[in-house]
């Protein structure tokens, strides 16, 4: 009979190892010496890069929802509260869980294979004995710059979002700019942003620990760098709707 | 099982007897009853051995002989389960984190596959040690021990390329000087001549041996390669199946009428 146990066990296992791995991050976070060219290098890589790809996506982003939403806010003459409605679901909502995900796929993936085949080639090992922390020289910086960067790229896909609802808004009616924010603007208060922008530092920062974890535990060939590649976003995309209901419950909880 | 030892071989050690020279130099590396298992499958059984200041010792045995292993309980990479290695006098398997790096700064390692930092030029990866263990060492200085390490390995053109632009020989020389950048006092090598063609085996070789007179370094080298153990060994121990079954210098290996040790000088 098939036994749920060593499953279990395994998943168990690799949950604490994982928790560890994150622990261990506060521990060398603070610890000299502090990579600064490096740590801006990968805030080049993983914000800078991912530009083009967030932007596309956050623009979409508010022009479907905002075209779907349209013939239903229509029906009951209500197309002006369509800035609004777009604006509040984007910042509180879709746009850091779409952005999330978009990063776990592109910068998660990217760390698990970068790290894994750095594992599986004897590179982390040759750094290790080198005496060359190697967690502190790979991990910490790569993390630290998730964290940092996720939450500026939640606002410039939050941003062009509205900028696609407003083109959105010109397919069947005309707005101006100006007239088109100031009513997105009015629905959004500081309870909407302030949540919404925390919780983008703990998207961040779930992608790059759980990135890193993937590819610094690799054992075995070429094969086991592409499996943890795949792992790492599959979890971290996990990993993000659970922060995300988190985030919600307490939110939740202050609104009440 | 134990092959028959010669008279004129010294016999393998038994129970934790330490393997070593009969020279007077002080030891650099001390192994006393290492055991280590993967599992159910032992790996190394009650491994002994020392290597003396200056020495260059060659272990030599078939693919998964535990060879590997043994060189990567010494500078931690793995933890033996039973046993202790003593390196320049510090027993490894007690030391903090922060001391066993302390010895690590001592020890050069290369490995089998060069395990240059892919992401880094050649100039890159030779500095890297140096900006994280000299950082107060001027530019021009850093840059001056580069171009001496590549003109060891006569590579000083390669500079500037990325470790993909270089062939499987190139890169071992350019690991080789990025190991010895930091004037290591003993040297690990992990099957340096593996995956080469025979001349540049042979290149490799008479590389470790010019280094090792150059720098007076003591090493450790696993090999299954006989001419490369031929060329660079003072002293071979040989390895079956986690135990060291023979020791002594290559002119007396060679001579034994067993037929496992006999099998690697055919």
């Amino acid at each position: 009979m098939l036994t749920p146990t060593p499953y279990l066990k395994k998943t168990f296992y690799q949950t604490g190892d994982q928790i560890a791995f994150a622990a261990r991050f506060f521990r060398e976070v603070f610890r000299p010496p502090y990579q600064w060219r490096e740590i801006i290098f990968q805030c080049y890589l993983v914000g800078y890069k991912s530009l083009l790809l967030i932007g596309i996506t956050g623009f979409i982003m508010g022009l479907v929802l905002t075209i779907q939403t349209r013939p239903s806010m229509a029906a009951f003459g209500a197309e002006s509260l369509i800035p609004g409605m777009v604006s509040v679901s984007v910042i509180r909502e879709i746009g850091p869980v779409i952005t999330a995900l978009i990063c776990s796929g592109n910068i998660g993936s990217r760390m698990g294979a970068e790290l894994g085949s750095m594992r599986v080639t004897e590179q982390i090992d040759a750094m290790e004995v080198s005496a060359v922390n190697p967690y502190h020289f790979l991990v910490v910086k790569r993390v630290l710059a998730t964290t940092l960067m996720i939450p500026l790229l939640v606002v410039f896909a939050d941003s062009v979002g509205l900028f696609g609802s407003y083109v959105a808004m010109n397919i069947h009616s005309r707005s101006t700019l100006y007239h088109f924010f100031s009513q997105a603007m009015g629905k959004i208060d500081f309870g909407d942003i302030f949540p919404a922008f925390v919780k983008t530092f703990f998207f961040g920062f779930a992608i790059g620990i759980i990135g890193c974890f993937k590819g610094y535990h690799v054992s075995g060939g070429t094969e086991s760098v592409g499996k943890a590649a795949n792992s790492a976003v599959v979890s971290a995309s996990l990993a993000v709707f659970v922060i995300d209901m988190l985030a919600v419950q307490i939110t939740d909880l202050f609104n009440r | 099982m134990m092959p028959e030892t010669e008279n004129d071989i010294a016999p393998a050690p038994t129970d934790g007897e330490v393997l070593s020279p009969a020279g007077q130099e002080e030891p650099v590396v001390e192994i006393t009853g290492v055991s280590k298992s993967f599992g159910e499958h032992p790996v190394l059984k009650n491994i002994a051995l020392q290597v003396r200041k200056g020495e260059n010792l060659v272990v030599l045995g078939k693919s998964g002989s535990g060879k590997s292993v043994l060189i990567k309980c010494m500078v931690g990479l793995e933890t033996p389960d039973e046993g202790e290695i003593r390196v320049f006098g510090k027993n490894i398997v007690d030391l903090s984190y922060r001391e066993l790096n302390e010895v690590r700064v001592r020890v050069g390692f290369l490995f089998q596959s060069g395990a240059l930092y892919d992401s880094m030029t050649v100039r890159e990866n030779l500095s890297f040690p140096l900006k994280m263990h000299h950082k107060s060492m001027p530019y021009e200085e850093r840059d001056r021990r580069i171009h001496e390490m590549l003109d060891n390995v006569g590579l000083h053109d390669a500079v500037d390329q990325m470790p993909s632009e270089l062939s499987g020989g190139q890169q071992k020389r350019i690991g080789l000087a990025r190991t010895l950048i930091l004037r290591p006092e003993l040297m690990l090598y992990d099957e340096p001549t593996t995956g080469l063609d025979t001349g540049t085996s042979h290149e490799i070789s008479e590389l470790i041996l010019k280094m090792q007179r150059k720098y007076k370094i003591s090493s450790i080298l696993i090999t299954h390669d006989m001419a490369c153990a031929k060329m660079t060994a003072d002293r071979i121990v040989m390895l079956k199946q986690g135990e060291i079954v023979a020791e002594g210098s290559y002119e007396e290996l060679e001579k034994s009428k067993d037929e496992w040790i006999h099998s690697f000088f055919i």
